[in-house]
């Protein structure tokens, strides 16, 4: 089927690109120079990839260099490069404690998260029940709730219950925003496995549980990992309740980068090193699911 | 189909009706009754009944024209995210490459800033447009513009308005991408068949296919440029002065800087239901006649 869509797309990459006719006979708009046709598609992509590019080289660049030479003046790659800042990430424990106790959360809240949100996801895309808009609706509103409003209350509750400070405080926080993203991306993968897979198994004498875990996951494994990204996501990159709800033991990585760093006043390059390692993990996530991001993104409704 | 009804559904619902009850319920009664009372500390609290409401309503007072102030500019600037991001976002996505090596590689760099802590995406941002040690401060000012982030207002609100489409155009991006790949080939076919130009397919075939995965788009990208938080305050701190102070900025002032209580509670719940108004409203006319169509 190559070839058969007109021009959407800037054929990039591809070896069969040449049959495309750039402009179609009868076009209202053939005045456009055919030149801008083929090359004004591939230079947008261009010039939007280096867009988002650039900044994040400029941290690498800076996470190489010593501070004397970031004060010193502007070099567009690092004169002399050094690991110095990230050899100091790894043997501080202040810093390279951050990144496990962010990991502990993250995964934690994931986990919770998906188990929860499974069975719900399943009730919501089969059934119908008892005030089951509202509650969908009442759920994705915590999605909306600013988590400066939480910032408080929460600090307060989880100081009053002795969770404070812990892994479990920040993995039950994001639940908050994570379970109802997770039921919501869930139920749109759920709702495309047609129901007669679950009356058959029915049929032929499955157990529900049985059921559940040995056919209908599977079916749904993609729209569970999307789930699961998501979850990491938000989990990894939220701030405001990560470092309200903790102080020394279970301090995420990201709450050290705020504070050691402007006590110490502006370490510029070991601010940027600690910035470029908490990229990678999401780097790492991303290739994973690369193959269903864009369905992910648009939570299995498309 | 019609779902079957079934009650016991509710089974399979509550662990999560449970938790997200513990984690967001009881915090949000805690505001609740904080915003009918004052504090004057030592944890000693009076009834203030609508006290805190009243004060906030009305624009003449302090605490009303602080916050009237700072809605204004969460407003403005979630109109300028939306405006540039969404149009920017199709764009990009009908550029992308639909098939080849090069769809996952973009794809992978598209997505990157999305999982990027929001701190560090402040970090990258204030380091970059440092005008001292900044490419881009450095570039603008070589082209004998003086710009400073710091100083003038202006600059601040290109800074951080330029970061939030860095962070979250790739969003808009894939979600489109995402609805326009879910196309099938025959329609532009059947279009090519008629003989219509790009912007025919476009308004005709894409536009209409891209609705749904738009409408989440919009709504994603209004709740959260109208909730932000950590980028813009490790970029400008809500300075200068108070050119970029918002909303939530200011709401984490009243509440952990100041420690007024009933203050902080009742912005807290005027912000909150602001934004579950216009989600409402946008959903239900978006969605109207269409059934189960954002569900």
């Amino acid at each position: 089927m190559s070839g058969a869509q007109p021009r959407v797309a800037a054929p990039v990459g591809r070896k069969d690109a040449a049959p495309v006719p750039a402009v179609l006979p009868g076009t209202r708009r053939s005045a456009r120079p055919e030149m801008l046709r083929a090359i004004g598609p591939r230079l947008l992509l261009a010039l939007y990839i280096v867009f988002l590019l650039v900044p994040i080289y400029w941290l690498v660049n800076m996470s190489l260099k010593t501070n004397a030479e970031i004060a010193s003046g502007m070099t567009l790659w690092p004169e002399r490069p050094t690991l110095e800042n990230y050899r100091r990430i790894f043997t501080d424990a202040s810093w390279y404690s951050g990144y496990i106790n962010s990991l502990k959360y993250v995964l934690l809240n994931t986990a919770i998260s998906l188990l929860v949100a499974l069975p719900a996801a399943y009730a919501f895309s089969r059934y119908r029940f008892l005030g089951d808009k509202h509650l969908f609706f009442w759920l994705l509103s915590n999605r909306m709730a600013p988590a400066a409003v939480f910032a408080l209350p929460v600090f307060q509750l989880y100081s009053a219950v002795g969770l404070f400070d812990t892994p479990w405080a920040v993995a039950l926080a994001h639940c908050v925003f994570n379970i109802p993203l997770a039921v919501w991306i869930l139920e749109g993968f759920m709702s495309g496995v047609p129901r007669e897979i679950d009356e058959t198994a029915a049929i032929d004498g499955w157990s529900f549980p049985a059921f559940f875990v040995r056919i209908f996951l599977p079916m749904v494994a993609g729209g569970v990992g999307v789930a699961a990204f998501f979850c990491f996501m938000f989990s990894w990159v939220e701030l405001l309740l990560a470092r309200t709800l903790t102080t020394v033991d279970a301090k995420p990585i990201v709450a050290t980068m705020t504070r050691t760093v402007s006590a110490a006043g502006m370490d510029w390059g070991l601010l940027a090193a600690a910035g470029v390692l908490t990229i990678i993990p999401g780097a790492i996530v991303i290739w994973f699911v690369r193959n269903h991001i864009a369905r992910g993104f648009a939570l299995g409704r498309v | 189909m019609a779902k079957p009804r079934d009650n016991r559904a509710w089974l399979l619902v509550l662990p999560v009706v449970a938790l997200v009850a513990f984690s967001a319920l009881i915090p949000v009664m805690t505001v609740v009754n904080y915003s009918v009372q004052d504090t004057f500390g030592n944890n000693q609290f009076f009834w203030n009944g609508t006290g805190w409401f009243k004060e906030l309503l009305d624009p003449s007072t302090d605490l009303g024209g602080r916050f009237l102030d700072a809605l204004w500019r969460t407003l403005l600037f979630s109109a300028l995210c939306l405006l540039i991001e969404i149009p920017l976002g199709i764009a990009v996505a009908l550029v992308l490459p639909r098939r080849g090596w090069g769809v996952a590689a973009a794809l992978v760099v598209l997505a990157l800033p999305l999982l990027i802590p929001w701190n560090v995406v402040g970090t990258i941002w204030q380091v970059f447009a440092r005008r001292d040690i900044g490419l881009l401060g450095a570039a603008v000012n070589g082209l004998g513009i003086d710009f400073n982030y710091a100083q003038v207002p202006l600059h601040a609100w290109i800074t951080v308005v330029a970061m939030d489409v860095w962070h979250w155009t790739s969003l808009v991006v894939l979600l489109c991408y995402a609805g326009l790949r879910a196309i099938p080939d025959a329609y532009y076919q059947a279009a090519k068949v008629d003989g219509a130009g790009a912007w025919a397919v476009f308004r005709a075939i894409q536009l209409p296919k891209m609705q749904r995965v738009l409408t989440i788009a919009v709504l994603l990208r209004f709740m959260d440029s109208f909730m932000i938080y950590t980028e813009p305050f490790v970029v400008t701190g809500g300075g200068p002065g108070n050119a970029t102070t918002f909303l939530s900025i200011d709401l984490v002032k009243i509440a952990l800087g100041q420690f007024d209580l009933g203050k902080a509670a009742a912005v807290s719940i005027v912000y909150n239901l602001i934004i579950l108004t216009v989600c409402w409203v946008f959903f239900a006319t978006t969605t109207r006649g269409q059934g189960e169509a954002g569900r």
